[in-house]
C-alpha cells in the first residue's frame, strides 16, 4: 500500500513536470502566434482579439495557469492548422494510432520473444533433440548460425530507420508487386456502399462491430504494411532483450538444479527461465510502446494513415504550436501510465519489487 | 584510517600517460587488441567499417568524385542518372553526385552525433554524480528532474523543441541533446551512488579532501566506463534520430547534404528511381548498425559479467 501511494505521487509529480515542460517548449514559438492564426492580411484590430482569445495577453505565470486549468477542464487550445480543437482532435487521431502500436506489440510479445528463446537455446548447444528425426539435430555450426542469425536480424532491425524500411516495403509489396494498398486506412470508396459506424474510432473493431465485413476486409489489407513496419524495432529489442536475459538466467544456480532434475535445456528455459525474465522484457515493452508512438509519425507519414502522427507532422509543417503541445502531452501522459502500469504489475508478480 | 581491512580495495594506480610506453607495453597492447578482436570478429568488422566511414567523412572534399556537388551546385544535363561508370550511386534530381552526398551527408550526421554526445555527457555526467555523491534532497531533486525528461520518448521532446527553434544543424544538435542527457545523469548517478561508500572515498574525506576535489578526482573517473560503453551504443541511436529529424524537415536544410533529408527529398522518386532513397538510407542504417555492432562488443569485453550473454 505505502509503495502504491508512493510510485502515484511520483507519477502525478513527473506529469506535473511533463505539463510544465511542454508549456515552456511552446512559449519559445519563434513568431507571433496571433499572427499564424488569423493570417497575414489582418488588422490591428483583429489580431488583439485573437490575442485576448488565446490568452496572449497575460503574463507568464498566468499563462501557465491557464494552461494547466485548460488541460484539467478538457480545453486543450485551438489547433492553428485544423482550427478545431486540440482534444477533438488527438481523441479522433489517437485511436488509429493505437491500432498501428498495439499490432507492433501484439507482434514484438509473439514474435520477439520466440526468437530470443531460440537464439538462447542455440547458444546454449540446443537443438541436439532426436525427437524431432533429422531437422531436430542442428550441428554444431548450424547452433553458431542459427543464434547467429537471430542476433543479425535483431540488430537489423533495431537498426533500420523506420522511414526507410516503410519506403521499401511499401515500394516492393504495394507499388511494384501490388499485394497489398498503397496508403490510406480503408478505400474511401467504401464510405457510399456501406458507411461506417464509429463507435470506438478503431476501424477494424468498428467493422467487427457492426459486422461491415466490405471495410472489415479492406481495413485489415491496409493494415498489414504499416503494421508489420511499425513491429520491425520492438520485435528486435524483444528478441535481443529476452535472448540477453534467458541466458542471464540460465547462469543462475536454479537452472543447473532443474537440469539436474532431468529437464531438458528447452524446458529449463521455457518453464523456469522466462518468468523470472519477464520484470525487465515487461519494462522494456512500456519503454518500447512509447517509442513506437513517435515511430508513428514517420510511419504514419510514408502511409497516410489518419493517426496522431500524421496529425502531428502536419502541426511541425505549420508550426502549430498547441497541436504539437497537444500530441507532446497526450505520448508523455501515456508513457507515464503504462510505466505506472508495469511497476505495479511487477510488484504483484514480483514481491522483491516492494520493497 | 588505520582500519584499513582488506575488503576496502585501493584505486588501481592510473597507468601513467605522460611517460612514451616502452616497446614491450606498445607490443603487450597490441597483442591484448588483437586477442579481443579475434574474440569478438562482429564488433572488429563493425570499427574497420566505422573507422572507412569516419574517413570517408574526414577526406570528403579531397576523395569524393565531384566536391562541389557537396553543397548546391546543379548539372540540369545530368539529372537523375543511374548508377554506372561516371556517377557511382547515380545522381540526383539537380544532377548532384550522390555519392559525393552520401560521403558529404556522413560529416553532417557524425558531426550531429559526436556534438550530441558530447553536450549529453557534459551535462549528465556532472549533474549526476553530483546527485550520486551529495544524496538526499540535492539527489531527490535532480532525479526527478531527469524523470520529467525521461517522461518524453527521446525523439518526441526532440520533434517538439526542434519545431520551435529554426531549422538547422545547430537546433538540431540541441533538440536531441536535450532529450539525451538525461540517460546520462541517471546511469553517473547509481554508479557514483556505490562508488560513495567505498573505501578510498572514506580516506580522501579523512584527508581533508574537499568535496568538489573528490567528486571531480576520484568519484568521476570511477564513474566513466559505463558512460564510455553507453556512449558507443548510443551513437547508433543518435544517428536514427537525427536522421527522423531531418526526414521529417527538422534538421539541416537544403543545400547541406544530409541522409535523412535526401531520404525526404527522394521518396516521391523511388518508385521510378530508386537511388535517389536507397543509397543516403542505407548509409543510415549501415552507420547505425556498426555502431550498434561495436557498442555491444566494447559492453561484453567490459563486463565481465554479461560475458555468457555474448
Amino acid at each position: 500500500m505505502r509503495f502504491l501511494t508512493q510510485r502515484l505521487a511520483q507519477s502525478a509529480l513527473v506529469i506535473a513536470g511533463v505539463v510544465a515542460l511542454t508549456f515552456v517548449i511552446t512559449r519559445l514559438v519563434p513568431g507571433d502566434p496571433a499572427v499564424t492564426y488569423a493570417g497575414p492580411r489582418a488588422t490591428p484590430a483583429q489580431l488583439t482579439a485573437v490575442r485576448r482569445q488565446l490568452g496572449l495577453g497575460a503574463s507568464l505565470p498566468d499563462q501557465l495557469w491557464r494552461y494547466v486549468t485548460g488541460l484539467l477542464r478538457g480545453d486543450w487550445g485551438t489547433s492553428l492548422h485544423t482550427r478545431r480543437g486540440v482534444l477533438t482532435d488527438i481523441s479522433t487521431a489517437l485511436p488509429a494510432s493505437l491500432e498501428l502500436v498495439g499490432c507492433a506489440m501484439v507482434l514484438a510479445v509473439v514474435v520477439g520473444v520466440p526468437l530470443g528463446l531460440l537464439g538462447a537455446h542455440l547458444r546454449l548447444g540446443g537443438g541436439r533433440s532426436r525427437g524431432l528425426g533429422r531437422w531436430g539435430r542442428w550441428g554444431r555450426w548450424g547452433r553458431a548460425a542459427g543464434d547467429g542469425s537471430v542476433r543479425a536480424t535483431s540488430m537489423l532491425a533495431v537498426s533500420v530507420p523506420v522511414f526507410l524500411l516503410a519506403l521499401a516495403v511499401q515500394n516492393l509489396f504495394a507499388a511494384q508487386l501490388g499485394w497489398f494498398p498503397v496508403a490510406g486506412e480503408y478505400t474511401s470508396k467504401l464510405n457510399q456502399t456501406s458507411p461506417l459506424e464509429h463507435l470506438t474510432h478503431l476501424t477494424v473493431v468498428d467493422a467487427l462491430l457492426t459486422g461491415n465485413w466490405p471495410v472489415l476486409d479492406s481495413a485489415l489489407a491496409h493494415l498489414v504494411l504499416p503494421a508489420l513496419v511499425m513491429a520491425a524495432y520492438p520485435v528486435g529489442v524483444v528478441a535481443q532483450m529476452s535472448r540477453a536475459a534467458l541466458l542471464e538466467e540460465s547462469a543462475a544456480p536454479h537452472a543447473r538444479l532443474e537440469r539436474a532434475y532431468g529437464f531438458s535445456r528447452l524446458q529449463v528455459l521455457t518453464r523456469f527461465s522466462l518468468r523470472p525474465a519477464s520484470g525487465p522484457l515487461l519494462a522494456l515493452l512500456a519503454l518500447v510502446f512509447a517509442f513506437s508512438l513517435v515511430n508513428a509519425f514517420l510511419v504514419e507519414e510514408v502511409f497516410d494513415w489518419p493517426g496522431l502522427g500524421r496529425y502531428a507532422s502536419a502541426a511541425i509543417t505549420s508550426s502549430d504550436a498547441p497541436a504539437i503541445a497537444g500530441v507532446t502531452v497526450v505520448v508523455a501522459l501515456t508513457y507515464v501510465v503504462t510505466n505506472l502500469l508495469v511497476d505495479l504489475t511487477q510488484a504483484v508478480i514480483d514481491p522483491r519489487v516492494r520493497l | 584510517m588505520t582500519d584499513v581491512s582488506p575488503t576496502l580495495a585501493p584505486p588501481a594506480p592510473a597507468p601513467d600517460r605522460s611517460a612514451p610506453p616502452t616497446p614491450a607495453a606498445r607490443g603487450g597492447q597490441a597483442r591484448r587488441l588483437l586477442a579481443l578482436a579475434r574474440r569478438d570478429l562482429p564488433a572488429t568488422v563493425g570499427a574497420v567499417v566505422l573507422l572507412a566511414i569516419v574517413l570517408a567523412a574526414v577526406l570528403a572534399p579531397w576523395l569524393a568524385p565531384y566536391p562541389g556537388d557537396g553543397s548546391h551546385a546543379t548539372h540540369p544535363l545530368d539529372t537523375l542518372a543511374g548508377p554506372g561508370g561516371r556517377h557511382w550511386f547515380g545522381t540526383d534530381a539537380v544532377g548532384r553526385d550522390l555519392l559525393t552526398r552520401v560521403m558529404y551527408g556522413a560529416r553532417t550526421s557524425l558531426t550531429v552525433a559526436a556534438a550530441v554526445l558530447t553536450v549529453s555527457a557534459l551535462v549528465g555526467v556532472p549533474l549526476g554524480v553530483i546527485a550520486g555523491y551529495t544524496g538526499g534532497v540535492v539527489k531527490d531533486v535532480i532525479m526527478r528532474i531527469t524523470d520529467v525528461f525521461l517522461a518524453f520518448p527521446a525523439l518526441l521532446l526532440s520533434v517538439a523543441l526542434a519545431t520551435v527553434l529554426h531549422p538547422g544543424t545547430g537546433s538540431a544538435i540541441i533538440a536531441i541533446s536535450v532529450g539525451w542527457w538525461p540517460w546520462y545523469a541517471r546511469m553517473a548517478c547509481v554508479t557514483a551512488t556505490g562508488i560513495r561508500s567505498r573505501g578510498f572515498v572514506d580516506a580522501a574525506r579523512c584527508l581533508g579532501v574537499s568535496r568538489i576535489r573528490i567528486m571531480a578526482r576520484h568519484v568521476l573517473p570511477n564513474a566513466l566506463t559505463p558512460v564510455l560503453v553507453q556512449l558507443s551504443l548510443d551513437a547508433g541511436g543518435v544517428i536514427l534520430t537525427s536522421a527522423a529529424l531531418s526526414y521529417l524537415g527538422l534538421g539541416p536544410q537544403e543545400p547541406t547534404a544530409e541522409w535523412g533529408l535526401m531520404v525526404q527529398q527522394g521518396q516521391d522518386l523511388f518508385i521510378t528511381d530508386w537511388w535517389v532513397v536507397a543509397f543516403p538510407g542505407l548509409a543510415i542504417l549501415l552507420t547505425a548498425f556498426c555502431f550498434n555492432v561495436l557498442g555491444e562488443g566494447l559492453r561484453s569485453a567490459l563486463d565481465p559479467h554479461r560475458e555468457l550473454t555474448r
